[in-house]
């Protein structure tokens, strides 16, 4: 199909999105992640039956916590889709990517490039060529 | 097990504030079992509180670690070497491990990150009820199993009374009445002529009345 979705997003492979723990996503946060979605298939079509409807309360869970330290919850997502969905695949990378940008950067990623990083660009927190 | 609920992050992160350089101590005992504060449950706050002190711009350090058991002196000693390297605990273990670590290091402070709450079972995975009080006096084998200390939001021991309607507690609708519990079990076993002895008042000194409790087994003493 040769789709194009934003370069900013990183994609991190798991064998389930039961597998993502809330820790995985708050260490992204901590990493400097500006937001994080889970893309799990279809409800009903797990292969393991409830992976993704226990990732789908996970979210919910993680964006309590996030509200609370006060990165906020909107920066987490969940998106369900099948294997054939390329086209909605590129289509939510984008939705997703539109809204994280209007949200701004992680609060977090922006004290510790104004506190501990001298050149934001230089150390690949801030994109080189605008 | 003892079940505890996590604190509200608001009120731990009210707590720290004068500090930043913390020791976040769980145990992988109950609080591991019941979700609140086992290794996993120590890594999501110590990233919690990170995200929110680095967003303030006054970052934290923590040490995260988790011992076998709070309540025991072998392992509560392990934090020896480390402790002073810190300055404050925050603990995940229940209200008894949080107490015998600050009796073990009088010169650090102990903060809770959970209210202990009840002696419990897992009724199904996320679910924990309270099933014990500790009253001391352990009157299951004449309820067949079902405590009314616990059971009977009044504690009766010769329920139930005209609270409890369509087999519920008039306390909540969601809670049932521990003496039709206890009425059932009599039936289902063929026993409910049991039902019919009056028991007498509780001897109640076995409990909290007479302060703190004490056990000691003489030949286990070193």
């Amino acid at each position: 199909m040769r789709l194009s979705y934003p370069t900013n997003i990183k994609i991190m492979k798991v064998p389930c999105t039961g597998r993502v723990d809330i820790i995985h996503v708050l260490k992204a946060f901590e990493n400097g992640a500006d937001g994080v979605y889970l893309v799990g298939c279809l409800e009903g079509d797990c292969h393991f039956l409830t992976g993704n409807l226990r990732a789908k309360k996970r979210v919910e869970y993680v964006k309590k916590l996030l509200d609370e330290t006060g990165i906020g919850g909107e920066r987490v997502a969940m998106y369900n889709l099948s294997a054939a969905e390329g086209q909605r695949f590129a289509g939510v990378a984008r939705e997703m990517t539109e809204k994280i940008r209007a949200l701004g950067p992680n609060p977090v990623k922006k004290q510790w490039s104004s506190n501990q990083v001298a050149n934001p660009a230089k150390a690949g927190l801030e994109p080189s060529n605008p | 097990m003892i079940v505890a609920n996590r604190k509200p992050f608001e009120e731990i992160i009210e707590m720290v504030k004068p500090y930043s350089r913390i020791l976040l101590l769980g145990c992988n005992e109950c609080v591991t079992v019941c979700a609140v504060g086992g290794a996993k449950e120590v890594a999501v706050l110590a990233s919690e509180v990170r995200l929110f002190r680095q967003k303030e711009g006054r970052p934290v350090e923590i040490k995260e670690l988790t011992l076998e058991r709070n309540c025991d002196l072998e392992y509560v000693e392990t934090l020896k070497p480390i402790i002073n390297d810190y300055d404050v605990v925050i603990s995940m273990a229940c209200g008894c491990g949080i107490q015998f670590v600050g009796e073990n290091y009088r010169n650090k402070i102990i903060l809770p990150a959970v209210n202990t709450s009840f002696e419990g079972v897992t009724e199904e995975h996320g679910v924990w009820t309270e099933r014990c009080q500790g009253c001391g006096n352990c009157v299951l084998d004449k309820t067949l199993g079902i405590c009314p200390v616990t059971r009977c939001a009044k504690s009766l021991f010769n329920g139930p009374c005209g609270g409890s309607q369509d087999g519920k507690c008039e306390v909540d609708k969601d809670i049932p009445c521990g003496w039709q519990l206890i009425v059932d079990r009599y039936k289902e076993m063929n026993m409910l002529e049991k039902y019919l002895e009056i028991q007498p008042a509780k001897d109640w000194s076995t409990s909290r009345d007479g302060g703190p409790r004490k056990r000691i087994r003489e030949d286990l003493k070193i």
